[in-house]
């Protein structure tokens, strides 16, 4: 006996990131979900974000990672609000781990600062360093952010397109290490049109978190968006 | 190797729908679209471990990957969008849009008969 189904797979997380999202619209909330490899520097954009950012914009973290609390002491140590999750082993974040880090965030974190979770007007969760997984888990988010570093090489949009296809805006980070006489072979004129023919609307910045170069664009556009959630 | 978690709901899914029908599965039939990235070799191999001493185990699983669509905005011809290319196969140019992707489906089950 064959039974016709076309049920949807995922549906589970699927309900947790409905879920999440209706907590970010209801809330007023940014939340913006960020996709790279190990060592792009996705921590390092969001510690030099939030100092650029100190005043105007309130922003909570969560953090992913497979181990250790690294990253979260990092945003931490800036003042921000952030949760880590450790995934122990799994290469992506679930929208169920991040319905249960959002409560931890507006419970522990912003009580300790009497800050309610609306006050806020950004949230990044910086998912677990991996170009491939993280595509496929919708968190609830409001948009994507794919973050492409130089070392990394010029032809990762054309192996990796599903990351690219899918966010709103491409971060393309180390850009200070195209100056110095260290001679990389890295085509940004390359990377654009490789990443604007799978996907027309994305916004792409150019920037060096170690430097500050390309933070005043980057940092503007993210308050502009904040302002017209 | 986020085809652990896909094969943990797949057994979910296929795990519920047996207790529905209150019948034995023999085979069922999935299909994904290129943004879930699923490789099939990674995802039997997940299926085969998780459903080990369940009432999923051994059955056969067919997975169909469907193309992802464009819709030239020039000619509006639909076509299936090679990445390596990405162009409209009837009129050549890169103007187009993406249409959205097939999600993770369960298609099909087939059950055992008595």
């Amino acid at each position: 006996m064959k039974v016709k189904l076309n049920k949807k797979i995922l549906s589970a997380n699927e309900e947790y990131a409905s879920q999440n999202s209706r907590f970010f619209t209801e809330h007023r909330l940014l939340c913006l979900n960020m996709i790279s490899s190990p060592g792009s520097g996705k921590t390092s954009i969001l510690t030099r974000t939030i100092n650029e950012l100190k005043g105007k914009v309130d922003i909570g973290v969560i953090e992913g990672d497979i181990q250790t609390d690294y990253d979260s002491q990092r945003i931490k140590a800036t003042g921000a609000a952030a949760v880590q999750i450790n995934t122990e082993g799994a290469c992506h974040l679930s929208a169920a781990q991040v319905s249960g880090a959002i409560e931890k965030l507006a419970v522990e974190e912003l009580a300790v600062e009497e800050l309610a979770v609306e006050e806020l007007g950004l949230i990044f969760i910086e998912n677990v360093g991996n170009l491939v997984c993280p595509a496929a888990f919708e968190l609830g988010e409001s948009a994507k952010i794919v973050v492409l570093s130089i070392p990394e090489g010029d032809d990762k949009p054309a192996k990796y397109p599903a990351i690219f296809a899918k966010s709103r805006v491409l971060l393309i980070n180390k850009i200070d290490m195209l100056k110095g006489g260290l001679k990389i072979d890295f085509d940004i004129e390359r990377v654009k049109a490789d990443v604007r023919r799978l996907n027309k609307s994305i916004e792409i910045f150019q920037l060096s978190a170690k430097t500050g170069e390309g933070f005043e664009r980057w940092c503007r556009w993210l308050q502009n968006q904040v302002k017209n959630k | 190797m986020h085809e652990m978690s896909v094969a943990q709901n797949l057994l979910a899914s296929i795990s519920a729908e047996t207790a529905n029908y209150k019948a034995k599965p023999v085979s069922a039939k999935i299909s994904c679209g290129i943004l879930n990235a699923v490789n099939d070799e990674l995802l039997l191999e997940a299926f085969k471990a998780l459903s080990k001493g369940t009432s999923c185990e051994g059955i056969k699983l067919e997975i169909e990957h469907k193309p992802m669509q464009g819709l030239c905005k020039r000619c509006g011809q639909k076509f299936d969008i090679d990445f390596s290319k990405a162009d409209c196969p009837a009129c050549g140019c890169k103007d187009f849009e993406l249409l959205a992707d097939t999600p993770l489906l369960l298609e099909e089950i087939e059950f055992e008969t008595e």
